[in-house]
């Protein structure tokens, strides 16, 4: 029921909301516009549509690159961490073992600690193993932050499986493994999809990783690529909007579709 | 229910299964972010350039970093950034939570998804938006000063010394409140209604009932808003990476960026690795507080 004495709760909330997306507003109309309408009017809108600026960014400053590196990241990343989390939550939430609780503490820290914890160290580790300014110093520690968070999650949605389930399918002669991908995969999925939004949003966003594990531009991700194209062109704005369009648009694209299953891994994996 | 399951024996497998399925996760772990964890307090007693052979120094990096006066700006930078980062945004969204509780909100989901946006953001998008709104020649906040006649107003905000580092502080507001809001929001919905009844009966007025009802019943939430907004306010690298680099004059120097520069642009390793020790301690002590003090009060409860 909508009542009348309501609205100005609605209005304060919906200023709230303005300010929250207005800056992104406006960053996607300025990419459509020329470096002189921009002088003319910040607000305005762009007299006419045109794709150039995105084409410019995507061709002449090496988005395309930038975007093919982060798709080359992020899919090994989503899938790997997905994979074993599935693997550790399934241990960890319904079997026992000795050290059970250490090796979990271990686990623990990993989603405690900053990256600056560990990244000095990572760099000449990686540079000792030749894998300095390749895309595998980017995915494998990645994986390492990422299957921190999965333990942690996804042990609650396996120890959540109701009991008689699984042993129905042990008189069935099915192994922890099968049972696993066969009975409990179906009932734990809805965890495995905020998992998955999680991971693609951590991993796409990354900054520090890609500034310090790699200086090849064609190695670039999309934000480094972003960063140190400001850099270079910061009265460029149209172009740089463009840029910063391309980078959120796939973030944006899954965050709108996925945004159940997003809110509630922040919020609930938080609260947890 | 959960915990029994948990407790519960699963038969019929050998307990190297479990010692199987851990195995793969736990040494991609243990090789890329674990070891290095521990290799960096080893470093922290070294004095190393990153080419020659390190020497051992104790605890001299420590003693260098307790008289270095950027590492000191820096750290205080991040203390303020607490205000802006936890302080700002869990009054902001305590504030609106306030207003909107037990109503059922029309068009929720719609909300909750535009303030959520910024969070879901890359911090060097939100940089380089945000370094494009403080900018003071063709920048949209000027403008807006200009079209509103508060020309006297305008600033070149990132460079001026004053306000560079609030006005940073602010992109941290922004890009928080919206968690935490919807975080609030939902453990509102939580709360029984019966509550309120027995308060509105006993003659509880609206403030009463958000001090001794609401309130209460958000502290899990409000623990967590502020461990996650605090981690952030401590750890804020990317953003100052991208909007200020630390100037003017260090003004918004912060912690990981001076960790940043020591390390890989002036190759002080040691040092550098001190600086990471003493942060990552940092943030571990105040989560550890917080979390000891929402197991406290929900003990309480």
């Amino acid at each position: 029921m909508f009542k009348m004495k309501r609205i100005p709760t609605y209005m304060l909330l919906m200023f709230f909301l303005l300010i929250a997306i207005i800056p992104f507003v406006i960053i996607v109309f300025t990419a459509f516009k020329t470096n002189r309408e921009i002088i003319r009017g910040v607000f305005d809108m762009p007299e006419v549509w045109q794709f150039t600026n995105f084409e410019e960014a995507w061709n002449q400053a090496h988005f395309n690159q930038y975007f093919r590196s982060s798709i080359i990241v992020v899919i090994p990343v989503m899938i790997t961490s997905t994979f074993l989390s599935l693997l550790t939550g399934c241990a960890f939430g319904r079997m026992n073992f000795p050290f059970k609780q250490a090796l979990f503490f271990i686990f623990l820290v990993g989603i405690m600690v900053p990256q600056e914890a560990y990244i000095i160290p990572l760099y000449y580790q990686m540079d000792k193993l030749g894998l300095l300014d390749t895309y595998w110093a980017l995915i494998l520690p990645q994986i390492g932050m990422s299957v921190c968070f999965g333990t942690f999650w996804m042990q609650g949605f396996f120890a959540a499986v109701p009991r008689d389930l699984v042993d129905a399918s042990k008189v069935d002669g099915c192994t922890m493994w099968g049972a696993l991908w066969r009975v409990m995969l179906p009932i734990v999925w809805p965890g495995v999809l905020t998992m998955l939004v999680l991971f693609f949003i951590w991993t796409w966003n990354d900054f520090l990783l890609a500034l310090v594990l790699v200086t090849k531009e064609e190695l670039r991700t999309l934000p480094l690529g972003l960063a140190f194209f400001q850099g270079r062109h910061s009265m460029d704005t149209p172009l740089l909007a463009a840029g910063a369009t391309l980078v959120s648009l796939p973030s944006i694209l899954i965050y709108v579709v996925f945004q159940r299953y997003f809110i509630r891994g922040v919020t609930g994996g938080a609260v947890k | 229910m959960m915990r029994r399951y948990f407790k519960g024996y699963e038969p019929g497998y050998h307990f190297w299964t479990a010692y199987l399925f851990i195995l793969p996760a736990l040494a991609i772990y243990g090789v890329f972010v674990f070891w290095p964890i521990l290799q960096t307090v080893r470093y922290s007693l070294f004095e190393w350039n990153g080419l020659d052979t390190p020497q051992f120094v104790g605890f001299s990096n420590y003693v260098d970093l307790y008289h270095d006066e950027i590492f000191r700006v820096a750290f205080q930078n991040n203390l303020t950034f607490i205000l802006f980062y936890t302080a700002f945004p869990i009054i902001i969204a305590l504030f609106l939570t306030a207003i909107l509780t037990r109503r059922k909100i029309f068009g929720l989901t719609f909300f909750r998804a535009g303030l959520f946006l910024p969070y879901v953001m890359s911090m060097v998008v939100v940089g380089v938006v945000w370094r494009w709104i403080y900018n003071p020649i063709f920048g949209p906040l000027n403008e807006f000063l200009e079209m509103v006649g508060l020309e006297s107003w305008k600033r070149a905000w990132l460079g001026d010394f004053d306000l560079a580092l609030p006005a940073v502080g602010v992109i941290g507001t922004w890009v928080q409140y919206g968690f935490c809001l919807v975080l609030f929001i939902a453990g509102v919905q939580r709360i029984e209604e019966e509550l309120y009844d027995a308060a509105k009966i006993d003659g509880a007025n609206e403030f009463r009932q958000l001090w001794h009802i609401t309130l209460p019943a958000l502290r899990s939430e409000i623990a967590v808003a502020m461990v996650t907004t605090l981690i952030s306010a401590l750890r804020v690298f990317d953003l100052v990476y991208v909007t200020t680099r630390g100037l003017p004059g260090n003004k918004t120097m912060v912690v990981s960026f001076h960790l940043y520069q020591n390390a890989f642009e002036q190759h002080k390793v040691g040092y550098a690795a001190s600086i990471a020790v003493t942060l990552t301690s940092v943030i571990l002590f105040i989560s550890f507080l917080i979390i000891q003090w929402r197991k406290r009060v929900e003990e309480n409860v």
